[in-house]
């Protein structure tokens, strides 16, 4: 049922990268609870504009949790509070009346602040490129069945692809350590035949550039798989370990 | 080197020296408990133990162990401190299914530390030390005498196990973890092993400790 609640929102504010940030607190008042987070926050600006003052910026696409670009961190949760949703997933029937509401940005020194709450989340692009595709080898098309797949190994792979590359693992960390993105970046080709041709170059090159990035190092704390939005396991990283481990001893 | 350049190798050194020492720590409890059995017993094993060439080596190695852990623990946590950037969280929750040890292990280590440095001054530095240098040393018997006849060691100890049990159960799960031997299912399994054993470790020691309290000092 759908009721108003007013609250306060704590919001961190950063002019850009250099200068130092701050929190600025927001009187919110009867917002309706089937608003989402985002259209609060759109609320927000738009009583700003009309103020005058310099809008919030945050960082937002597709609003229906499948583009990655949301990424605002809400009361200690990527996220927000929910589970496997995505911030423009998160919907103000999770707050109550007279709440105070604590926005900031992810927090990682290989995720600079541009401005308020958006990051440069450019390393995850920068992994990515470094070996988390498949090249093609051409040659005469296969037989359908000729590479037979099992489910188990199918459902897997799909898991692991469902990763968006939000970056709430690295933001969830601790450490900073973006292993959960890198283990599902790299599990959702290892699993599949198609991805074993490449498979050792393809860790090694991945990983030496994540590392390089200044992303931490993975204690197994387990806080980035019960934050992702997509449920990206913690075994993923076993089988990236896994499969560096092997790929070194084979040098 | 990849096992010092690379994350998932420092990882691996961390889990191996982890595991060893995880092994040590079972053997000593199980030392122990032969002390409880028979005095005279224990004093034959810390006999055998002495400053024969295998026990100096096998101190030596237990030595390094301990080092390489000590050290890789230090850069782990530096490099991780910086990883995570000048600005900390306004607000801090910890989710759900994430051990609280897990994310105070350099502190637990330090407790343990502590407590090992208290454990060799009464122990090894009363008995191996002196005796590779030729000096009078204690035997076993003696030595537990001369440290459980003084009531405050009971608490201090029991202090010192219970860091290391927290240390322990995520510790061992996550070597395993690290070296890659874990799926969904054996997650699971490690866990659950993790806190058998340590809780197994922990009872042995806390039992033996408040046994030899109760022989000397009660």
């Amino acid at each position: 049922m759908e009721t108003n609640i007013s609250f306060k929102l704590k919001v961190w504010r950063q002019a850009n990268a250099h200068a130092e940030g701050r929190f600025e607190t927001y009187e919110m008042h009867d917002i309706p609870t089937d608003t989402s987070f985002l259209e609060m926050m759109d609320i927000l600006n738009e009583q700003l504009i009309e103020k005058g003052e310099e809008p919030v910026t945050f960082d937002h696409d597709c609003r229906e949790g499948i583009c990655g670009m949301c990424s605002l961190y809400v009361n200690g949760h990527p996220h927000g509070p929910a589970t496997g949703a995505t911030t423009c997933q998160l919907y103000m029937r999770r707050f109550h009346d007279g709440d105070t509401i604590t926005v900031e940005p992810w927090r990682s020194a290989a995720f600079p602040v541009i401005k308020d709450l958006m990051v440069n989340r450019n390393a995850f692009d920068q992994i990515q490129q470094a070996g988390g595709y498949v090249s093609f080898q051409t040659g005469g098309a296969q037989d359908a069945n000729a590479i037979p797949i099992s489910k188990d190994a199918a459902d897997e792979a799909m898991d692991s692809a469902t990763c968006i590359g939000c970056g709430a693992c690295v933001a969830a960390c601790k450490n900073g350590s973006a292993m959960l993105f890198l283990s599902a970046k790299v599990s959702q080709f290892a699993l599949l035949p198609q991805g074993r041709a490449e498979a050792k170059r393809r860790v090694k090159a991945m990983l030496a550039k994540m590392d390089e990035l200044g992303f931490g190092n993975c204690t197994n704390t387990g806080a980035c798989a019960a934050e992702c939005p997509k449920n990206i396991k913690l075994s993923n990283i076993a089988r990236l370990n896994r499969e560096f481990i092997c790929a070194k001893c084979s040098d | 080197m990849w096992l010092t350049n690379s994350s998932v190798g420092r990882k691996v050194v961390m889990s191996v020296t982890g595991l060893f020492l995880v092994l040590f720590v079972t053997f000593h409890a199980l030392m122990n408990a032969v002390a409880v059995i028979s005095f005279d017993a224990y004093d034959k094993i810390c006999e055998f133990l002495g400053a024969n060439w295998y026990a100096v080596l096998g101190t030596l190695i237990l030595a390094g162990g301990f080092a390489i852990h000590i050290i890789f623990a230090f850069i782990l946590t530096f490099q991780n401190r910086k990883a995570r950037g000048n600005n900390r969280y306004a607000v801090n929750a910890r989710p759900k299914n994430v051990e609280w040890a897990s994310q105070n292990m350099l502190v637990l280590g330090l407790i343990v530390c502590c407590f090992l440095i208290l454990h060799l001054v009464q122990f090894w530095a009363k008995m191996q030390l002196p005796e590779l240098m030729d000096r009078p040393h204690l035997g076993g018997y003696a030595a537990l005498q001369a440290t459980f006849s003084l009531v405050w060691v009971l608490p201090v100890y029991l202090i010192g196990f219970a860091a290391l049990w927290f240390h322990i159960s995520h510790g061992f799960w996550s070597a395993f973890q690290t070296l890659g031997t874990a799926n969904d299912k054996w997650i699971n399994r490690w866990q659950c092993i993790s806190k058998w054993w340590a809780s197994i470790v922990f009872i042995l020691f806390a039992v033996e400790a408040c046994y030899f309290t109760w022989f000397f000092a009660l």
